[in-house]
């Protein structure tokens, strides 16, 4: 079943109690309906990932994506935005975890919300999910390609994100992680890591890994775009946000 | 791969971006997504002007053989520059 929706660019209270642009993607019905909080990708809050969040909209969610990059460049073109959150290390830890809970409240609060929230990110949006999945109430979690998970970051570049899987043991929702074999970060040894320390702490998780694929397989504007791969893990994370957030 | 890597300088001069010409104060340098170019990753500097706004920015995407050649051509422009000249 496809939703109609409408979809609006909208200010939540994220961290610190910061107004934050988001951008939400709402079914037109009276719901219930569940939420996901997408988290866009190092590149920023562009089109792509607002495709995304009409996707889950029309799927009969409450999607809603914060711009992370807001604070530094607000207002800002994407790629600009981008580049400038880049140029200051990136964005900090704690202030993610903010915006992501800022982000689940405005859902709740949202008409034909269900009460369920999940997230849902790419990239080093697959890093925070994880990382949001450790530190706040969520119902489900999915990281897609997430790195800097395992490995640290180059000790020359300052930057403010840096090794997380010491916060496995934390992990409060089920986990859906999808991963292409030919990536480098994560790796499928960085994988494995993840695998070997949410079993050791007897996490509710699933992991699948793809052939062919490499690092951003469901970005159909890049040539790392591999269909298979996507189609496929569009599936897996339609009928895990079905399982643990649809009424 | 994401590689998250982004190496910083200053620098003075300038550049001219989607507003027209506006002085330069720093660059980043990383290899990574390109936002445009047909490449999973490629070698990426923002020019930019950080007390300007994030729009202060003249950005280039090169695949790397480009680049090092570019890196190489500045180095070769810059030692003959350096050179007496001849009649």
């Amino acid at each position: 079943m496809t939703y109609d929706m409408k979809a609006e660019t909208i200010s939540i209270t994220g961290h610190g109690g910061d107004p934050v642009e988001a951008y939400l993607a709402q079914p037109l019905g009276a719901g219930p309906y569940g939420g996901v909080v997408v988290i866009h990708h190092m590149p920023g809050y562009d089109e792509g990932t607002k495709e995304i969040t009409r996707r889950f909209a029309a799927k009969g969610y409450i999607a809603l994506m914060p711009n992370l990059y807001w604070r530094e460049a607000p207002g800002a073109a994407p790629d600009d935005a981008a580049a400038a959150a880049r140029a200051q290390g990136g964005v900090p830890d704690e202030r993610l975890v903010g915006d992501v809970q800022g982000a689940a409240d405005h859902i709740q609060s949202r008409p034909g919300a269900n009460g369920k929230v999940g997230t849902i990110g790419y990239c080093s949006g697959g890093r925070q999910s994880f990382l949001a999945a450790c530190s706040l109430p969520l119902d489900a979690a999915v990281a897609c390609y997430p790195g800097m998970v395992v490995k640290p970051p180059p000790p020359a570049f300052a930057l403010n994100v840096g090794p997380i899987i010491h916060l496995a043991k934390d992990l409060r929702c089920p986990l859906l992680g999808l991963f292409g074999e030919e990536d480098q970060n994560p790796s499928p040894q960085d994988v494995a890591v993840m695998d070997k320390e949410l079993a050791q702490h007897g996490k509710n998780y699933e992991f699948h890994s793809y052939p062919g694929a490499g690092h951003a397989f469901f970005s159909v504007d890049r040539t790392a775009y591999r269909p298979e791969a996507a189609v496929d893990g569009w599936h897996r994370v339609e009928a895990f946000f079905g399982r643990y957030l649809a009424s | 791969m994401c590689t998250y890597q982004t190496d910083h300088l200053t620098l003075s001069g300038s550049g001219k971006g989607a507003a027209g010409w506006f002085p330069l104060s720093a660059a980043t340098v990383y290899f990574d997504h390109p936002v445009h170019a047909q490449a999973e990753h490629t070698l990426n500097v923002d020019f930019i002007n950080p007390g300007l706004g994030p729009g202060a920015r003249v950005a280039v995407e090169l695949d790397p053989a480009s680049a090092r050649a570019l890196a190489q051509a500045i180095l070769t422009a810059l030692d003959m520059a350096s050179l007496p000249s001849t009649p």
